[in-house]
């Protein structure tokens, strides 16, 4: 039995791990299938994160803080649109300029206001999103197999976690089932055509990288407010680049999407797990190698060795009318 | 009539909107100063007082500005052939590697400028190699150059932890670094020329590798501008499908052209390897890839223009230090908050000055 506890504990810190790659990999996905690259999402992941820590510590409600993430990362995504939609500049310059102001602000701020080297100060239960035990979880707990899984894996989770599964399908039936679905993809593919059929360009991909926005504002809520009970200093750490590689990996397709990320963060789990313990036959498994495994998995998958991903078409590109 | 198709004298695209870029950049900066209640203007001539009030100040902008001049050539030449190469950071780190090797093996035997042209092959060689997977892999299989070369940064920060924390370490040490190198293995400082402008170096490590840098600004400038190869590169870099109608190898020059700015990036690890520390350390390399993108931009890619950015962002980081030494409440940070702002207005935002100054200046020829 021991060795099911060990797999009820790796998973429920692979879905804790997976859950800001979600949020944040669907923010790539509408961002880069309306056209828009966006190396950015690591930058506004932290900014956000950063402002629900200071917003929930000063209201004391995680909803407030939520609301100002979100609002944080909105407002990075305006800059990024105005940027690569309005000024035609490029878009990956424009992400990486993003990252590097906020991997700065964020700690000047935080220093300036809190004086605890770019902490936050730690939050009150109020202030963060508690974990929710669902009906029954503690009565079947002692049920063999299904019982440790209701009670430690599904049930016991905060509130951001069950959303970012929503935001699974939520994501797949907008892209795929709503008329602003079909022309964001459109805007991604062939701009000139949606410009013909009388749609503004320019409109859906802003719309396209606010809901960016608004999803990035999820995933760093998640980390300052709701894992964790304070903004610490660099705490996205390349989760952003883990996303844009779950993308890629995933293809740009919503449900991927989720295998990559919940694949991605078993590996962070299983390294967290494995460090110190041995394999049999292999012996101990450096902890870098669980680390590096998402990238050179990206890596071999653009090389075209498992399957093509083959990122939308008139992604990167500013869009020029009078062509 | 669309703006885009004016063209302005050399000295407002070179010189004039740059300038302005970075004016909208330090003004944002002092604003966010203000916004923590110090005073912007206390803060620039601590910026100056920090970077330029000493001998050792100037030593500390000059080491940074080497490290930059590397980097920033880096991205410039790739960005030439029309590659964005954000990798030099992990070329960086994966060159350290390649100028320790060197310095470990040979510092025993022989005396620096023995072991320095090997070691500058030696870095460059191991930066090269890590560019080359990310070159192959756009010129063959059409991977997207930004995302491999992303990936391979963080594949090279795992592969240098596990060397350093696993293979490199001296046993019984509790550091992860290589031991410290001999006097062979080392690069001397340029003290001498500080004497000869009359002031000490005191402790700053600024060391022989800037002139190897000012050598390699010069090869890039021989290499875009004056050779066939470089021809080639920009003619890629303009146009991929009509350097291809016009018969130029796309696999070949995008590989050439990675390689170069692999290299380039490697050699940034002599200036803190084997000029300053001695010893190849965990994250040495401390973000000087990704300022090589804010040094190229703004150095418009050319290598004199590199050179200047270069010690600008030297200047920043040297009066970085010293205004989050005087004025606790600015922390050492505010650099990347500048550097963002640059990289934003020079890279990114780099036209919305241009419609304004076209009007300005073509009102300026009527009358």
């Amino acid at each position: 039995m021991e060795y099911y506890e060990i797999f009820i504990s790796v998973l429920s810190s692979t879905i804790r791990l997976s859950i800001p790659l979600i949020f944040t990999a669907l923010a790539g996905l509408f961002s880069e299938r309306a056209g828009i690259f966006d190396i950015g999402l690591e930058g506004k992941m932290l900014g956000s994160a950063f402002a629900a820590a200071c917003v929930a510590y000063l209201t004391g409600s995680a909803w407030a803080g939520l609301g100002a993430g979100v609002a944080c990362s909105v407002a990075l995504s305006l800059v990024h649109g105005f940027a690569s939609i309005t000024n035609r500049g490029n878009q990956i310059i424009s992400g990486v300029a993003i990252n590097f102001f906020i991997a700065g602000i964020t700690i000047v701020l935080g220093q300036a206001w809190f004086g605890q080297g770019g902490r936050t100060p730690q939050l009150l239960p109020e202030a963060r999103f508690a974990p929710i035990i669902l009906p029954g979880a503690d009565a079947i707990r002692g049920v063999p197999i299904v019982g440790p899984l209701y009670a430690g894996v599904i049930s016991g989770n905060n509130i951001l976690t069950y959303l970012a599964f929503l935001a699974v399908p939520f994501s797949w039936w907008v892209l795929y089932r709503t008329r602003f679905g079909l022309r964001l993809r459109a805007v991604g593919e062939n701009p000139g055509a949606v410009d013909t059929a009388g749609i503004s360009v320019a409109w859906l991909r802003y719309r396209a990288v606010m809901c960016a926005g608004i999803l990035c504002g999820f995933a760093g809520t998640y980390l300052s407010i709701a894992q964790s009970a304070a903004f610490i200093k660099d705490m996205s750490a390349g989760k952003g680049y883990i996303a844009l590689a779950a993308l890629v990996f995933a293809k740009w397709r919503p449900v991927p999407v989720m295998f990559a990320c919940l694949l991605f963060g078993f590996l962070d789990a299983l390294s967290n797990f494995m460090q110190g313990k041995s394999v049999p036959l292999i012996g101990e498994v450096p902890v870098q190698v669980f680390q590096a495994l998402p990238y050179i998995l990206t890596c071999v998958l653009l090389a075209g060795f498992i399957g093509v991903a083959i990122p939308p078409k008139a992604g990167g590109v500013p869009y020029v009318k009078e062509r | 009539m669309s703006t885009a198709s004016v063209t302005l004298p050399r000295w407002i695209n070179y010189g004039l909107i740059p300038l302005l870029n970075l004016i909208v950049a330090f003004l944002i900066s002092g604003f966010v100063v203000w916004l923590i209640g110090e005073s912007p203007l206390a803060a620039l001539s601590l910026l100056i007082e920090g970077a330029f009030g000493s001998g050792e100040g100037i030593g500390f902008t000059l080491y940074y500005a080497t490290s930059f001049i590397f980097t920033g050539l880096s991205v410039a030449v790739a960005i030439h052939a029309g590659l964005f190469n954000i990798g030099s950071e992990g070329q960086a780190y994966i060159g350290g590697l390649g100028c320790a090797l060197v310095a470990l093996a040979l510092d025993h035997y022989v005396p620096w400028y023995v072991t320095m042209p090997v070691a500058v092959i030696g870095a460059g060689l191991f930066g090269a190699a890590w560019a080359f997977i990310p070159a192959f892999l756009q010129a063959k299989r059409g991977s997207h150059i930004v995302i491999t070369t992303i990936m391979f940064n963080y594949i090279a920060a795992a592969l240098m932890v596990y060397l350093l924390v696993h293979v490199l370490i001296v046993p019984g040490k509790m550091a992860p670094e290589t031991r410290t190198f001999l006097e062979g293995g080392q690069l001397p400082k340029l003290g001498w020329v500080m004497t000869m402008f009359g002031s000490k170096l005191g402790a700053a490590p600024f060391n022989v590798s800037f002139i190897i840098a000012l050598v390699a600004a010069w090869f890039v400038w021989v290499l875009v501008w004056r050779t066939k190869l470089g021809f080639e590169m920009r003619t890629l870099g303009v146009s991929p499908t009509a350097a291809s109608y016009a018969g130029i190898p796309y696999a070949r020059i995008v590989i050439i052209a990675m390689l170069l700015s692999g290299a380039l990036a490697g050699m940034m690890a002599l200036n803190p390897v084997m000029g300053s520390s001695a010893r190849l350390q965990v994250e040495f390399v401390g973000g000087a890839g990704f300022v090589g993108i804010a040094v190229s931009l703004m150095g418009r890619n050319h290598p004199l223009g590199i050179i200047f950015a270069a010690i600008l962002f030297g200047v920043l980081y040297q009066g970085g230090d010293w205004i989050s030494f005087e004025m606790p409440n600015i922390t050492r940070e505010m650099i990347l908050v500048i550097q963002g702002l640059v990289i934003l207005f020079a890279g990114a935002l780099e036209y919305m000055f241009r419609p304004a100054m076209v009007r300005i200046y073509q009102q300026f020829k009527r009358a």
